[in-house]
C-alpha cells in the first residue's frame, strides 16, 4: 500500500483534498505544523466573546472525521527564518505565505522522508490565493521545498502537469480535480457528495499573520526593540490584551477581561507588573526597560482603566520580576491624555 | 504489564502546545504506561482527549483542580 502524508490545516480544502486520495485506497497520516501564529486553538482559551465557539482543535477535529493519525510538529524555531525574512516577501500584511507554503512542504518532505511515505498532499486549488496559490507559484513550492514531482494537489491536479504519483499509477489522474479560482462552488458540490455535515470556515488566512492589528503589533514590537528576533511569549503576548506604548523603551499589555487577566497572571514572574489597589481595575504587564519616571506615567495609564479612572488618586502596586513590590498613589491620566499614537 | 507513572506541566501553555507536548512524551513511553499531563488551558478538555482516540490512547481520567486541569492518558500500542 502506497503511503501519504497530508497538510491538515483544519479547514475544507485539505479535508477533501484528503478524502479524494483515501478514497483511492491510499494509506493517509496528517501533518500539521505549529508556528506560533496558528489561529487554531489560542486566544479562544483566552476572551470571553470566544468562549461560545466549541473549543476544538480543527486539524485534530479533521483528522478525526476522516479516521487518520494526526501528527502536530511544533515548528516555532525553525519558522522565525520564514516570518523574519521571506523570500518572496509579504503578502498583505505580514503574511508571508508562499515562503510559508515552501517552508511547510519541506517539512512534509523531510517527514515523508524519514517515516518512508511516498508522496505529499496539500488542499491548495489554483487561483484559491492571490499570493500562494497561483499557477506560477505552485512549481515554486514544488521546487523549493525539494519535494518535486512528490507533491500532489488533488483538488486541481488536472490543471497541473502529472506528478510521481498519477504517472506511476498510485493514484488515478482521472479521479482528481480540476477546481480553480476563488469560488467554493466546487467545494460545495463535493461536501454535498461527501455528506459532510459540519466542517471549519474557511477564514482570511491560517493565521494570526494576515490579520491587520496583529501585524502591526508585530511590526511596532520589531521597531521598538531594533530587532526581528522574537521568542513565542513575545507572539503569544501580541494576541493578548490592548497594547499601549508611550515611548520606544517600553509599553503597557493591559488585560481587557478576566481571561485575559488569567493568561497574564502566568507572566508575572517574567515581567514588571501593575496591579490597581485601591480600586477594581486589570492586571498591566510592562514590556521593555521603563525608568522610574516611565513607571509612574505607566501607573497612570493604567489607573485610567480601572473603576477609579475618575478618582483624584489611585494606588498603584508596582512590582518588578524580583518581587521588590512597590506602592505608588497617582492620579489617572483622562482619555484625552492618551494620545491615540500611543495603542499598538 | 508493569505500567510506570509519568509526569508531564504543561501549566500556562495555550493549545495546540499541551498536545505536542503530550504527543511528544507519550513517544518515549511504552504501552501501558501512565501519562498524567497538568494544565491551564481549558481547550485542553476536548484537544488531549481527540488526540487520544486518534492515536489509540486512552483517557484515564480527567480532574480539574480550580484553574488546573489534570489529564491522565494511558499510552496504547500504535
Ligand atoms: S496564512 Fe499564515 S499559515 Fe497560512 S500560508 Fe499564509 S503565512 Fe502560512
Amino acid at each position: 500500500m502506497y503511503k501519504a502524508v497530508s497538510l491538515i490545516s483544519g479547514g475544507l480544502d485539505s479535508l477533501l483534498a484528503t478524502k479524494l486520495i483515501i478514497d483511492q485506497g491510499i494509506h493517509v497520516e496528517g501533518i500539521n505544523f505549529y508556528t506560533g501564529f496558528c489561529v487554531e486553538g489560542h486566544t479562544h482559551a483566552i476572551r470571553k466573546k470566544d468562549k461560545k465557539k466549541e473549543k476544538r482543535n480543527n486539524a485534530l477535529w479533521v483528522a478525526e472525521e476522516l479516521g487518520i493519525k494526526l501528527h502536530i510538529i511544533n515548528v516555532i524555531d525553525e519558522y522565525k527564518d520564514v516570518v523574519i525574512n521571506p523570500k518572496h516577501g509579504y503578502g498583505q500584511h505580514m503574511n508571508p505565505c508562499l515562503d510559508c507554503k515552501g517552508f511547510m512542504v519541506k517539512k512534509a518532505y523531510e517527514w515523508i522522508l524519514e517515516n518512508e511515505f511516498d508522496f505529499i498532499i496539500t488542499g491548495e486549488v489554483i487561483g484559491q490565493r492571490p499570493m500562494s496559490q497561483r499557477k506560477e507559484t505552485m512549481p515554486i513550492i514544488a521546487e523549493e521545498s525539494g519535494a518535486g514531482d512528490r507533491l500532489l494537489r488533488p483538488l486541481c491536479a488536472k490543471n497541473l502537469p502529472p506528478t510521481l504519483p498519477e504517472l506511476e499509477g498510485w493514484v488515478n489522474r482521472d479521479e482528481l480535480k480540476d477546481f480553480s479560482g476563488r469560488s467554493r462552488k466546487p467545494q460545495m458540490a463535493l461536501v454535498n457528495f461527501y455528506n459532510i455535515k459540519d466542517y471549519a470556515q474557511p477564514a482570511g488566512g491560517c493565521c494570526f499573520l494576515t490579520d491587520k492589528k496583529y501585524s502591526a503589533k508585530l511590526k511596532d514590537m520589531w521597531q521598538a526593540r531594533g530587532s526581528r528576533e522574537y521568542e513565542l511569549d513575545d507572539i503569544m503576548l501580541l494576541k493578548v490584551g490592548r497594547h499601549i506604548r508611550p515611548s520606544e523603551n517600553y509599553k503597557l499589555i493591559i488585560a481587557r477581561e478576566e481571561g485575559e487577566v488569567n493568561y497574564l497572571e502566568g507572566y508575572k514572574k517574567q515581567f514588571t507588573h501593575l496591579r490597581i489597589l485601591s480600586h477594581h481595575g486589570p492586571l498591566t504587564l510592562i514590556d521593555g526597560d521603563p525608568s522610574e519616571q516611565d513607571l509612574v506615567l505607566a501607573a497612570q495609564i493604567a489607573a485610567r482603566y480601572s473603576q477609579g479612572r475618575q478618582a483624584e488618586q489611585v494606588e498603584v502596586e508596582i512590582k518588578t520580576p524580583e518581587f521588590e513590590a512597590k506602592k505608588l498613589t497617582i492620579k489617572p491620566l483622562s482619555a484625552e491624555q492618551i494620545p491615540e499614537k500611543w495603542h499598538v | 504489564m508493569n505500567e510506570n507513572l509519568y509526569q508531564l506541566d504543561a501549566c500556562n501553555l495555550l493549545c495546540p502546545m499541551p498536545v505536542i507536548e503530550t504527543q511528544n512524551r507519550v513517544k518515549e513511553l511504552n504501552v501501558g504506561d501512565m501519562l498524567k499531563v497538568t494544565c491551564t488551558d481549558p481547550g485542553v478538555k476536548n484537544d488531549i482527549p481527540a488526540w487520544c482516540r486518534i492515536n489509540g490512547h486512552e483517557i484515564i481520567s480527567i480532574e480539574e483542580d480550580g484553574r488546573k486541569i489534570i489529564i491522565t492518558v494511558q499510552v496504547g500500542a500504535d
